[in-house]
Parts: structure tokens; sequence; C-alpha cells
């Protein structure tokens, strides 16, 4: 009798496994399927994908999707057996330091024209095309504000107030794309030293340092803190979903970072990954990005997000890209050495 | 007889030799690859202790060191008397309720470590509607850290020290009192010694577990620093793999103290079942159970509290400004584009890892426990089964893209596949399985093979008919075990995920770090039904399992 329990019990673990590999290996394709790595917001995947494969029937995209340092630290440690084929949708700090490393295929897409010009590559090797932009933005959440008796923040001096002590959330700029912006924008805009001399001030009243650049924002809205370093789009749609929200564009300038797209040097893929930078420069795919985002790499596509902060574009700083990818290591090594599991919350 | 025994000895050893190889593979080679990476500048030359002096230099990361040693000790001292207290009501007394109060308390397991720190936001943020109990503490920092870190590890703990206090010899209870022993000192001189294995054990693995977690400190750790979420910070902030590799070195450590403990308790560990043992089995005790028993619904009320909260967080519409309940975060794909399909990739993974695994670790931790002599390459398996448990997730994940996704290894195809992840999964949670499995082990007397020996049995045909029987509950533990960790794992798969394979768990990080939190808290509710339902199998498993197997047990 013990050996038919043990034996039907092995029996029925082993038709259970046989069963789930064969589901595992049953999902064969006939289109070319493409692994693109990007870090767009999840609610845009679908649309592009969608919009790209309507466009190119004979392509089919699978995302990779996760937060630029996230991202651009994997696609690093894959480099020498790279797993994507090409990439829609990356800060273009990181598209830099990849074609520094000759990761990325010289490709100049159908639509590279008509781009702006600060939305593509300038000089050979041709590697990669923006497709939008995203500013910080810093949101302030007015019910807290109002309980909690605070001023509105208008410049980022203005966050120095000891009254947000421990009420500021920001996103850690090792790991987010938003949170280098903002720290490589004040050492542009105050320069090296004030702007650590800032950071060291700011550091009083942060409460937290998160890992993406889409939670400082969110935790403002819910009220878990009064004001959240983000950026713009997140700030939009948070306020739009009904959060108490106001969305500070500080005066003095903000930080914005591009995201763009590339092919991946080895891929074995590139007609179609011709393809998909055919599309992600085409008109057609900055109409869609328009839905998403006010900056666009076409001209002719505009914005139209609900409460977008109209005044972003004109507060864009002038940003030196090549010198912020080239600072980045430095720059995140100080910051840690500096903010980075000093204390915990006051 | 001579021929017997030898063809014995050859075939178990050559057993032994083939489990040692599949450790090799799945464990040992990915970490010396990552170890090697800990000497190596970003270009892959050797710098020697460079990277070591850099680590030790920077006082943030040191202190993370510190951090993570006194939050691990506290959590495990506040953890391993709690679920002591919680197993012994449940295994030794009369109390109401036993069957409830156990399942209860595993309610824990079956949730990824980030649901709890999610729940505790809702309960003690800063808009959390608790938040008064903390007296204006912050709930971000040390303090969350320690009570979702509880949470989390309780139902370890449980689970070893359960398993600890399953067996005993009446016989010995009945001989104290005899000799006129007081409770005390019975507890004392019987009771405890008889299940020390099982706390060393549970102390270590809770330590590990909260010294490796980084779900935990990621979401509610704030500012303050611990080493886990260093290596997270290092390797995915600055694409500092030879940094995270160090940190991952320093994390061995606990790993080393662990194995030199075990070796020393198991030492001195006795048989407790021997052939003519005669089961314990609690008697009535009004007093005593009654207090046990509102200590155990205690426990069980906070835990509760817990599972409830993350199920309202995840039907509520939009947080704090929107109360009504709706399915609204279920439907994924409007927070991450894998959408449901995560989902079915965890259920996939999980079964295999379960079958495997618990296939694979049971036959290691017989040829551990019953391979007769090879005392060094019993030991060598047994180190390398102790291992997986203060690696931290993180570091296996790091080490398995290190080695698996290098053009110079033949196993490079499985790189982003469920089959890699299965595997990585397996090495990840091999040590309590292996464990548990070498506990049920011990409680047989070493008599049943002498006997089958003198019989002429060969010893597969003792463990075929004798041991794997009375170790089947123990085995279908693990398969529970093992199921419901891969479902809930996050740590080391989050480097591994294809486009294809991504995994719920994992995208209940992503979904957190956008911000989605309460989509992140419905995908943990859905891996908790999930592993709720598997749980309520394995029981009904168990129960038929025990009624066919374990007569013996009782007289």
């Amino acid at each position: 009798m013990d050996r038919n329990v043990v034996k039907s019990g092995t029996a029925m673990a082993l038709a259970i496994a046989a069963m789930s590999l064969m589901a595992a290996g049953a999902d064969a394709q006939q289109r070319t399927r493409i692994t693109v790595y990007t870090a767009i917001e999840n609610e845009q995947l679908q649309p592009f994908k969608e919009a790209f494969e309507k466009a190119t029937p004979d392509v089919e995209i699978a995302w990779v999707r996760d937060s630029t340092g996230t991202l651009t630290a994997r696609f690093l440690a894959e480099k020498d057996n790279p797993r994507a084929d090409a990439i829609w949708g990356l800060a273009v700090t990181s598209l830099l330091a990849f074609e520094q490393q000759g990761l990325l295929a010289d490709y100049k897409p159908k639509g590279y024209d008509a781009l702006k010009p600060l939305f593509k590559d300038q000089a050979a090797p041709f590697t990669w095309h923006g497709i939008d932009a995203f500013a910080a933005s810093v949101c302030f959440n007015t019910a807290v504000a109002k309980a909690a008796n605070l001023p509105t923040p208008k410049t980022w001096a203005d966050l120095l107030n000891p009254a947000y002590k421990g009420k500021i959330v920001m996103p850690n700029p090792a790991s987010s794309g938003t949170g280098y912006l903002t720290v490589a924008a004040w050492q542009q805009l105050m320069g090296d030293g004030p702007a650590w001399a800032y950071m060291d001030k700011l550091h009083d009243n942060v409460g937290v340092y998160t890992h993406s650049g889409s939670a400082p924002c969110v935790q403002a809205a819910r009220g878990e803190f009064a004001i959240g370093i983000s950026f713009d789009m997140r700030a939009a749609s948070e306020k739009t979903k009904g959060a108490p929200l106001d969305i500070v564009v500080p005066t003095d300038g903000v930080g914005w970072d591009m995201e763009a797209s590339a092919i991946v040097k080895a891929t074995k893929n590139m007609a179609a990954a011709q393809k998909l930078m055919d599309f992600s420069s085409s008109a057609d795919a900055n109409a869609i990005y328009a839905k998403y985002y006010n900056i666009v790499a076409h001209p002719a596509a505009k914005g139209s997000a609900a409460n977008y902060p109209a005044e972003t574009e004109a507060r864009l700083l002038k940003i030196d890209f090549a010198a912020m990818a080239a600072n980045r290591d430095k720059t995140l090594a100080e910051w840690t050495k500096r903010y980075d599991g000093k204390s915990a919350p006051k | 007889m001579r021929t017997s025994l030898d063809r014995d000895a050859i075939s178990q050893r050559a057993a032994l030799l083939f489990a040692g190889a599949i450790l090799l593979v799945i464990l040992v080679l990915p970490l010396a690859t990552l170890f090697e990476k800990s000497f190596q500048n970003r270009n892959g030359e050797f710098v020697g202790l460079a990277n070591f002096v850099r680590y030790f230099g920077t006082p943030s990361l040191v202190a993370s060191l510190w951090n993570t040693l006194w939050v691990s000790v506290l959590a495990t001292c506040i953890v391993v008397p709690l679920a002591f207290v919680y197993a012994y009501a449940i295994r030794r007394t009369t109390m109401p309720g036993k069957h409830v109060f156990r399942a209860l308390g595993l309610v824990p397991i079956l949730a990824p470590s980030l649901l709890p720190a999610i729940a505790l936001i809702y309960l003690f943020g800063n808009q959390g509607i608790a938040r008064f109990m903390l007296m204006g503490e912050s709930v971000y920092g040390p303090i969350g850290i320690v009570i979702a870190q509880v949470f989390f590890c309780f139902p370890h703990a449980f689970l070893i020290l359960s398993t600890a206090l399953a067996i005993a010899d009446r016989r010995h209870y009945e001989a104290a009192e005899v000799l006129g022993a007081g409770r005390l000192r019975v507890f004392l001189t019987v009771t405890l010694p008889g299940v020390k294995y099982g706390i060393v054990s549970a102390f270590f693995v809770v330590f590990t577990m909260v010294a490796t977690d980084f779900g935990i400190p990621k979401v509610i750790g704030g500012r303050f620093n611990v080493l886990s979420t260093d290596v997270y910070k290092q390797v995915i902030g600055q694409q500092n793999f030879e940094m995270g590799a160090v940190v991952g070195m320093v994390l061995l450590i606990p790993a080393v103290l662990a194995f030199v403990a075990d070796r020393w308790v198991a030492r001195r560990q006795v048989a407790l079942l021997s052939a003519r043992a005669v089961p314990f089995e609690p008697q009535k005790h009004p007093l005593r159970d009654w207090l046990l028993f509102g200590f155990c619904a205690l426990i069980a009320g906070c835990i509760l509290v817990v599972l409830g909260i993350s199920i309202w967080a995840s039907l509520i519409t939009y947080w704090p400004y929107n109360l009504s309940l709706s399915m609204r975060n279920y439907a994924f794909a409007n927070a991450d584009a894998s959408g449901w399909s995560s989902y079915f990739n965890s259920l996939t993974m999980s079964v295999l890892v379960a079958t495997i695994g618990t296939t694979v670790i049971g036959f290691g931790a017989w040829l551990v426990d019953k391979t007769r002599g090879a005392e060094f390459l019993r030991g060598v398996v047994h180190l390398l089964a102790m291992i997986p448990l203060a690696v931290p997730g993180l570091v296996l994940g790091l080490a398995y893209i290190f080695f698996f996704n290098s053009p110079k290894n033949p196993l490079v195809f499985m790189y982003g596949t469920i089959g890699l992840l299965t595997l990585n999964t397996i090495a990840h949670f091999y040590t309590v399985a292996h464990l548990t499995t070498l506990q049920a082990l011990k409680q047989l007397d070493p008599e049943f093979e002498s006997v089958s020996a003198s019989l002429k049995i060969s010893v597969w045909r003792t463990a075929w008919q004798v041991t794997l029987p009375v170790t089947s509950p123990a085995l279908l533990d693990v398969w529970f075990y093992m199921f419901v960790n891969a479902m809930t794992t996050v740590s080391a798969v989050v480097f591994l995920y294809g486009p294809f394979t991504k995994l719920a768990s994992v995208s209940i990080i992503n979904m957190d770090e956008a911000g989605f939190t309460a989509a992140a808290a419905a995908m943990g509710c859905t891996i908790i039904a999930t592993s709720a339902a598997a749980k309520i199998l394995h029981s009904l498993l168990a129960e038929w399992l025990a009624r066919r197997t374990q007569a013996w047990r009782s007289r």
C-alpha cells in the first residue's frame, strides 16, 4: 500500500511536469519576433506595440521593460552576448554610453531628416534618434500642505525651507533616470560646488529616496509625502486621476532627458530592427508619442496630455548631454557617498 | 553479503557524486564566476583587493553592514521565540483550533515579501489608518523593516520548529515524571534538547533571510540602507557589478558561520526516534492550553490584519481619495505590459521547481544522511547544500547572468528561459528543503538500515520501502514549500527573466517601482490566492498521506 501511495504521487508529479513543459514549448511563431528593450511607462507599451505591428505586419515586438537604470545595467551586463534586437525609448544618456562601447548599429532611419535637430544623432556613427523628452516636475499635495500649513514652492531654492523637513521625496539618481537628470541639471544650472552644497541642505528635508522617477509623484499624490520631485507626465496623469496636486515647474529652470531608439549591433534580425527604427522616427509614431508626451521629436506632432504644465517647455535648461553621460559615474559615486545610507529617517 | 554491500556503496557514492555535480553547475560555478568578478575591474582585469579596499573605505557602505546586522539580529530574536511558542502550542498541547492556527501561521509564506511591506504603508504610513500607534515615529526605516520581516519570516521559523517539535519519545517524558521532575525542568532537560537542532536551524534561516531579503527594505526602508539594497543600488543604479560582487561576498559570511554552527550542533544530535520509540501524545492541561490559545489568537489576528489590509488595498479604486471598491487594479495590462501572462509564467515555473526540486533535493539529502562511509564526500555535498541559505537572491541572479550569459558556456541557450529560472529558483531554496528533509531523516533510527543490511536487503530497497513512505509527509511539505516560494520569489529572478518569461513577483516589483502600488497589491493577492489553493490541496493530501503512511506513530 505504501508503495502505491508513493508511485501514484510520483506519476502525478511527472504528469504535471510534462504538461507544463509542453505548455511552455507550445508557442511557435510565424512572424519575426524581435526583443525590444524599453523604459517608457507601462501604460504606453500596448498602444506602441499595436501601432507598430499594424504598420509592419511581419514583425512582432516582445518587450523587456524596466526603469532606466535597471535596463541600462542589464544591457551592459549582457554586452558580450546581447539579448535585445533594438531599443525603443531609453534615456539618450544611456545610449551615448552604449555607442561609446560600440554596442549600437549605424543606421539612419527613413524619418531621420524630418526630426527636430536636437532629437537626432548629429555625428557619425548615426546610432540613435530621439522620440520624446521628459522634464523634471515637482508634485505638491495641496491637501497635506493645508493641514501642515506649508507654502507652495516656486523655485528649487524654496525646497530648502525648514518647514519641509522630512516631507520631500525624490528619486535616487543612481537608479532613476529622472533622479539623475534632476541632479545633472542642478550641476549645470548652479555649478558643481554650489549644486552639492544645495543637495547637502536638501538632504535634511528629504524623507525617502525612491528607486523610480514616477514613485515620488505618486507618493505625493497619495499624501504619503507633501512634495515629490518627479517628471512632467507622471505629474499630469496623477492630477488627472483626481489627486489634489499643484504641479510646480521651478522658475529657475528644469532638467530633462530624451528617450531615444537604436538598433543593437549584434542583432540577428537587422531587417526587422531597421523597420522598427523607420516606424519609430515616422510622423505616425510621433502622433502616438504626443498622446503621452508634450515634447516629441517630430515638429508636426503636438502634445495633448490633460493637466500638462504648459510652462515646462519654456523652462527647459540647455543640457549638455555628452557631459551628462560622461559625468554619470563620478556624480553618482559622489551622491552615494554623501547621501546614501547616511542615516535613518528622522 | 560482501558484494551486495559493495554494490550499494558504489552506487550510493556515484549518486552522491552526481548530486554534487548538479550543485556545482547550479550554484558553485556561477558563484565562482561572481567571486572572480569581485577581484576584477570593469574591463575584466585582475585588481586584487582594490574593490574590497574601496568598499571598506566608503563609510555609508560600512554603515549598511552594521544596519543589516542589528536589524537582522533584532528581527530574528523576535521571530524565533514567537514561532517556537506558536509551534509548541500546536504540537505539544491539547489547545483547541490547532488546525486553524497552523494554517493561519503559514499564511505569510503565501505572499511575496513586498506585500507585508505594502500593507504596513497602508497601516502605519504617513496616511496610514493606524499611524497613531507609532507615536510619531516613521514607519520608513528600521521599524517598518523589522515589523515586516517578523511577519514575513514567521512561517519559515514556524515550519522548522514545528517539524522539530512534531516527534518526541513519550518514554523520556514518562521517565522524567517518574523521577519527579517539575514542568519547567522537563521542558529544559527533555523538550529543549530534543529540538535544539531545529532551534539553531531556525535562528540561522531567519537571520540570513532577513539579512538577504531586499523586497522589504526596498519598499519600506526609507533612507535606512542595508546590504541587500546596496547590492541592488550598486548593480542596478550604478552598473557597478564589481562592487555588487563585493557586497555579495560580504553577505556570504553568515553562510560560513551557519555551516560551522550546523556541523557543531548536528554532531551532538542523537536520533530521537529509535526503533523502540513510543510517540509522544500531549496531555490536557487547561491553564497552559488556554494561555497558549490566547497567544496564538493574538499572532493569528495580527497576520489576518496584514492579509486583510493587503486585499482591501488591492480593491480600492484610488487611495486615499476614492475608497469605492472595484476590480480595476486586477486589470494588470494597464500597469504592466506583460499583464496576466506573468502570472501564468510563475505558475508553470513553480510546478517545475517544486517537482524537480523535491526529487533532486530529497534524494540528495537522503544520500548525505544515509550513504555509508564517504564522510568527506557527504560533508562536501552538505556544505554545498548549505550555501544557498546565505546567498542573497540578487547575488545568485547576478552570478547567473555572468555564468550563463557567457558565450563560452555550453548552457548559454538556457538564458532567459523558464528552464534557467527554474534552476535558479531550485538553487535559491535548496537549503531549507534540504534541512527539512534531513531533519525528517535524522529522526529515523539508523538501525533500520542496519537491520536491512543484515537481512541482505539493498539500501535502495530500504529507501524505497521504508524511508520514502515514512518521510513522505516531509517531502510533501518540501514540494509545497518549493512551489510557494517559487510563486513568491523576486530577488534572484529579477535579473534573469526574458521577454516571454516575466514572473508575477517581478511584475509586482515593476508595478511598485512605477508607483502602481494598488496593482502591485492586487498581483500579490493573486499570488496569495494561488498559494492558498495549493496549501489547501497540500493539507488534504497530507491528511490522506498521514492516514496511509504514519499509522506507526501512534499505538
